[in-house]
This record gives C-alpha cells, sequence and structure tokens, in this order.
C-alpha cells in the first residue's frame, strides 16, 4: 500500500458537492502535482484528508496513512499528524504566519510541538532550518518580524516550519502562487532540493501545469471535484487523454513556434450545487454526446500509469485494455 | 523609435516620485516608481510591459493616460500634449483612452446591472440619444461575447470570465483608439485567460485601437504584443520583438525572466537570480540590477546604463556588459544554474 491512499473521498457543503470521489495515492518520497481551476477541490482535497474542514462539512471515504484509515480520526490521533507526519504550507505566507511574533519564535513553536525541543537547543535548531530554506544571515534573521521579510523570504520561512517537524509529506497549496516568477523559480528550485536532500514526499497543489510538469513525477488534473485524468508527466504532456487536459494545454500560450489562436476551453466550471449529470465537463467539451449528459466516466486505462475519465479516451499503450471490454457502455462504471 | 507624428501614444523620459512614510515616526523618504521611461505606440499595435511586482508598470500605465501627472517629461496623444488630469480637454480626451483592470469584481460596481456600468461612459461623455446608447451598449455586449440577458444581471451573479468582459465592453463602448490594459488576465484562470488574449486580439483587429498590455506573464506578453518592454526598478532595460527578446534576451535580467518561466517538459539550465526584488525606496546605484546580476562589473555598481541599441542587431538594451561597455565578471554560461 502507498504511503498515504485517499480512496472514495467526497465531501459535501450542505447540497454543494465539493469533492466527487477523490481516489488518489502518495507513495513514499514521491512528488505528485495536483492540477485544476480555482473550485475544482485541490485544495478541499487535503484540508479534507488532514481533517481541517469546518464542522459544517460532511466528509465521506477514507484517507489511509501507513495502512490506517485517519478520515475522522480523533485528535489525539491526528495531532501528531498534522504538522508532523505530513506538513502544509499555503499560498499567502503574510496570512499564515502571526504578524506580532518573531519568526525564530514562530518556527521554535513549531520544534516545541512537534519534537520538544526548547531553549538552546530549539534556537540552534531553528537557525539550521532557515539555513536550509536559504535565508541570508539566519543568526540575525531569527529576531525579524514576518513584514520585515518579503514575500518569497516568508514563504521560506512558512517552508523551515513545515519541516520542523521533519514531515514525511509536505503538502504545498499553490506556494508560488502570490510570488513574482523570479521568487517562484527560487522557491520551486528549494522545494526540489529539500526533497532530495530529506527522502519527503510533496503534493503541489498548482493551477499552472507548468510549474507543476517540472517539479513532480505524476499528475492529477482534477475538475469539478473529480481527478479526470492522472499520468506520469511526460504523458500528460504528450497523450493528454481528457478533452479539459488537452483545454488547459491548449489554452497556454506557446513559447515559441508560430503563434496560434489559442484554443480556450468555452463556458465556465459548473457551480457546485448545480452539478450536470453524467460527465460534468460535458456543457464545456466538443466532444460531448448525448451518451456523456448521462454516463458519469470512470477513470479508464490509457497506458501504464496513465488513466482519463472520459469515455472517449483510447488506450495508446498496446498492453493496456479497458477494464471491461470495448465500447463506451462497456467502460461506464457510475461511482456511487 | 523616432518621434515620428503617426505615433499614436509618444511617451519621453517619464518620472513619477512618491513620498512614502517610513517607521514609527514618520520619516519620509522618496520612491522614485518610474525614472525615465520613453515609450511609443501606434495605431493596431500592442506593446507589451513586463516585469516584477514594484517595478513601475502600473504606474506608468497611469501616467501614459494622464490620470496621474509625471514629475518630469511628456505625453503625447495622437500629436498633443496630454491635457492636465480634471481638466475638461482631459475628460473629453479619456473617451479615446480608456483602461481594463486586473480584477474585475473591484472595477465594476456591485450595485449597479453590467448593463448600466456599460453604458457609464456614454453617460458621462454624453454621446448619443438614449435610444443610440441602448444600442451601442447592446452591440458591443454581443462583440465581447455577453449575451443580452446579461445587462440586467449583477456583477457578483456573472462568472469570472463574463466579469472581464463586462470590464473590457465598457472600456470599448466609446471606441477608443487607445486601450491600456493592467494584468487584465492574471485574476482569471488558465482557461479563462486564452478567451479574453482571444477577444483582446480579435478586438483589436477590428477596430485598429493601440494596446499597452502590462503584465508579469511572459507567455500572455508573447501572444498579444507585436513589441515588449522589460521594465525593472522603474526603468525599461530592454524592449525588442516579443521572439527576439524571450528567444534571446539580451539584459541579464530579461535573461533570469525568461529562464524562470515553468514550461512543461523544460530541462534545461535555468538561471536562478540571488535575493530578493530590490526596494524602490532603497534604490542600488549604477545599474539598479546589479546587486543581483550574475555578470556584474565595477562600472555597473556606479554608472547608470543607457538604453541604447546594441551594435549588432540594434536590439534596445540599458546593460553595460550586453553593449561591451564593461567584459562580464563571469562568463555568462557559468551563471548558477540548476
Amino acid at each position: 500500500m502507498a504511503f498515504v491512499e485517499i480512496e472514495n473521498l467526497s465531501v459535501a457543503f450542505g447540497r454543494s458537492m465539493a469533492l466527487r470521489g477523490i481516489n488518489l495515492s502518495v507513495e513514499r518520497g514521491e512528488a505528485v502535482g495536483l492540477v485544476g481551476e480555482s473550485g475544482c477541490g485541490k485544495s478541499v482535497t487535503w484540508l479534507a484528508a488532514l481533517g481541517l474542514l469546518p464542522a459544517s462539512a460532511t466528509v465521506r471515504g477514507s484517507v489511509w496513512l501507513d495502512g490506517k484509515d485517519i478520515l475522522g480520526a480523533p485528535k489525539a490521533r491526528l495531532e501528531p499528524v498534522r504538522g508532523g507526519r505530513i506538513a502544509m504550507i499555503f499560498q499567502d505566507p503574510a496570512a499564515s504566519l502571526n504578524p506580532v511574533h518573531r519568526i525564530g519564535r514562530q518556527i521554535g513553536e513549531a520544534l516545541t510541538l512537534h519534537r520538544g525541543m526548547t531553549g538552546e537547543r530549539a534556537k540552534a535548531e531553528v537557525i539550521r532550518l532557515m539555513d536550509q530554506v536559504g535565508i541570508p544571515d539566519a543568526r540575525n534573521r531569527i529576531n525579524a518580524y514576518p513584514h520585515e521579510l518579503s514575500g518569497g523570504q516568508n514563504q521560506r520561512v512558512m517552508i523551515a516550519m513545515a519541516l520542523a517537524g521533519e514531515p514525511e509529506l509536505l503538502v504545498a497549496d499553490e506556494p508560488t502562487t502570490a510570488l513574482d516568477v523570479t521568487i517562484q523559480a527560487q522557491i520551486l528550485d528549494l522545494l526540489t532540493t529539500l526533497r532530495r536532500d530529506t527522502g519527503m514526499a510533496m503534493v503541489l497543489i498548482s493551477h499552472d501545469l507548468g510549474v507543476v510538469s517540472e517539479t513532480c513525477s505524476r499528475i492529477a488534473v482534477m475538475y469539478a471535484g473529480r481527478i479526470v485524468e492522472e499520468a506520469p508527466s511526460g504523458q500528460i504532456f504528450s497523450h493528454p487523454g481528457h478533452p479539459y487536459t488537452r483545454g488547459l494545454l491548449g489554452s497556454l500560450p506557446p513559447l515559441t513556434g508560430p503563434r496560434r489562436r489559442l484554443v480556450a476551453i468555452p463556458g465556465s466550471v459548473p457551480e457546485a450545487a448545480r452539478m450536470p449529470s453524467g460527465c460534468a465537463f460535458a456543457p464545456r467539451c466538443d466532444l460531448s454526446t448525448e451518451l456523456c449528459a448521462q454516463v458519469d466516466p470512470a477513470p479508464l486505462p490509457l497506458a501504464d500509469d496513465h488513466s482519463a475519465a472520459c469515455v472517449f479516451a483510447k488506450p495508446y499503450q498496446r498492453n493496456v485494455h479497458p477494464v471491461a471490454g470495448e465500447g463506451a457502455f462497456a467502460r461506464e462504471r457510475v461511482l456511487q | 523609435m523616432s518621434g515620428g507624428t503617426a505615433e499614436l501614444l509618444e511617451a519621453r523620459d517619464l518620472a513619477r516620485s512618491y513620498m512614502m512614510h517610513r517607521g514609527f515616526l514618520g520619516r519620509t523618504t522618496q520612491v522614485r516608481a518610474v525614472d525615465g521611461v520613453s515609450l511609443s505606440l501606434s495605431r493596431g499595435e500592442t506593446l507589451g510591459l513586463v516585469g516584477e511586482s514594484g517595478c513601475g508598470k502600473s504606474t506608468t500605465a497611469r501616467l501614459v493616460l494622464g490620470i496621474e501627472p509625471p514629475d518630469e517629461g511628456a505625453v503625447t496623444f495622437d500629436g498633443t500634449a496630454m491635457p492636465r488630469s480634471g481638466t475638461s480637454n482631459w475628460a473629453a480626451l479619456r473617451r479615446r483612452m480608456q483602461m481594463v483592470y486586473q480584477d474585475p469584481l473591484q472595477a465594476l460596481d456591485k450595485r449597479l446591472t453590467i448593463g448600466a456600468q456599460v453604458a457609464e461612459p456614454l453617460d458621462i461623455h454624453r454621446i448619443g440619444t438614449s435610444a443610440e446608447r441602448r444600442e451601442r451598449v447592446a452591440a458591443v455586449m454581443a462583440e465581447v461575447g455577453l449575451q443580452p440577458h446579461h445587462a440586467a444581471r449583477h456583477p457578483q451573479s456573472l462568472s469570472g470570465g463574463q466579469r472581464q468582459r463586462a470590464v473590457i465592453a465598457r472600456a470599448l463602448v466609446t471606441n477608443p483608439d487607445l486601450l491600456v490594459c493592467d494584468e487584465p488576465i492574471s485574476a482569471l484562470d488558465v482557461s479563462i485567460q486564452a478567451l479574453v488574449l482571444n477577444l483582446l486580439m480579435d478586438l483589436q483587429e477590428r477596430s485598429g485601437m493601440g494596446m499597452l498590455f502590462v503584465s508579469h506573464d511572459l507567455r500572455a506578453v508573447r501572444q498579444i504584443s507585436h513589441r515588449v518592454a522589460v521594465m525593472y526598478l522603474g526603468r525599461i532595460v530592454e524592449e525588442g520583438e516579443p521572439d527576439a527578446v524571450l528567444q534571446d534576451p539580451a539584459h541579464p535580467y530579461a535573461q533570469a525572466l525568461v529562464s524562470a518561466i515553468p514550461h512543461p517538459g523544460k530541462t534545461a539550465a535555468r538561471v536562478i537570480l540571488q535575493g530578493d526584488p530590490p526596494n524602490p525606496a532603497n534604490r542600488p546605484s549604477g545599474c539598479a540590477f546589479h546587486p543581483r546580476c550574475p555578470v556584474a562589473t565595477a562600472t555597473c555598481r556606479t554608472e547608470v546604463p543607457v538604453l541604447k541599441p546594441r551594435r549588432s542587431d540594434g536590439r534596445r538594451v540599458a546593460c553595460h556588459v550586453a553593449h561591451g561597455e564593461a567584459a562580464p565578471a563571469r562568463a555568462p554560461t557559468m551563471l548558477e544554474t540548476c
């Protein structure tokens, strides 16, 4: 079994289904990218998995951590997991840090909580962590307040806090979206280096296929509360199987070659309270037929480690066959 | 960029400073947000202005529209000097120069219907009878791809893409000659960004307006611009054709910016800039980029480089090293890469 395995996770806020059956696994040391547009549920997936959603949310499914289901586990069992075994960083570091406490103290707090360190030992470790995340002059900067640091440096502080618990998995939720491009490059480089040095696994949540493809070996594309395609990074670009993935790629202005008209995806994301029947992407899809309005397609294997939830997706590797024979109807496996 | 009279927009040596309070005792320092920017734009042309936050690109956009007066320099619009903001001459000119903002939800009034907001510039400039105004609003809404029934809706009940279409419709309703777009797509989802870029390009083709496209997104800028200017700390450091600048950037900052673009399947070495973007209130001496520049020399620390054509190919760049006036501290191939 994988290190973390999310199984049929669904989340509802009242009548709005935010997640509609997510299946995702993360192996030890692996970097997985989670891509999708705003509101597709990529952040909710991990907030739900770590029990960080408000009580008003209805959460179903399982989240297996090393073979034990942590979904809905009591606080005492979850505390060592959150920030300890699985750490999370968010988009806006300034909003996550406490503005009236020195950054050294905030990193130290994480050390006390997760590793029981105090006093000089904690201070030495704070300085080591700040060095590790590339904050210059760490010995003096421990006394700085968040407002005295730039956005990029604050994100480094957040990463240092996340590392304080020596996590086995770091979930980075749009860690570079609020940063400038050159600073984004610094932070992505840092995350890759840290992963190589510590062997931790990472889930990188982003709306930017470029960011994810460079940093992660496997990518899951989400749409309207579902994973619609999952594949190794290279294959997502060479053999995109889902029309939504192709739409995302077509929307990205190319950097070289002739300038072509962008292939935009028409319409907009369905509201969670008004999910269309059948395939949620069908109203925006140029391939959609009557069948798509009836059948909510299950993931169909296209190659080793590559699946797409579209009745029109075609296997491109010889030895891979659809789950249950040929024909679109045979592929249907309506969930729930 | 010779000062031909055919240019729609011509800005010369624009400079703009702000006073900023620093610290507890309110000591004020001068921040030079824009420091000697010259640019020109002809009809039917798009100039992309790229740079990171705080580089002065939005201030430049406001200066060329006359929303703010420059401390130094001058703006000429269609052959005449830009009138002072607030004067009736300036107000009359504003119908010919419009602006599209970053966040459509903030740019729109939540209490007014989309139809009323698109019609507003016509009301302000007293253009046409009320029947003509209704007709024009319907036409421009159709042009940007909004349905007639959207006119009665409020901004909150539209999607992000529809809202930005409404902002664009409002800007276009007076048939402007110049459209200034300040980060028009950065608040939108990727698939919606493509729609808005396509729309802006279609509209320009139909109307022949000039566009100043301010963005931090080099991909979008390449897609839409005929020329691109890269800004760093209040100055243009490089200017040229988008493909030339993207494929063979001359300025070390432009090189870093281009190599920082995340790219599917990218394996090429990346220039990782050291340090943070500098504080405009604490502008480094000489070339403002020198503290982060991998090839900076002693000259770069003391002398401000001038934006001028490179001898080899005429690319406009402001860098001592690119012009061969100073030997690079390290060969560019030795840049720190990953």
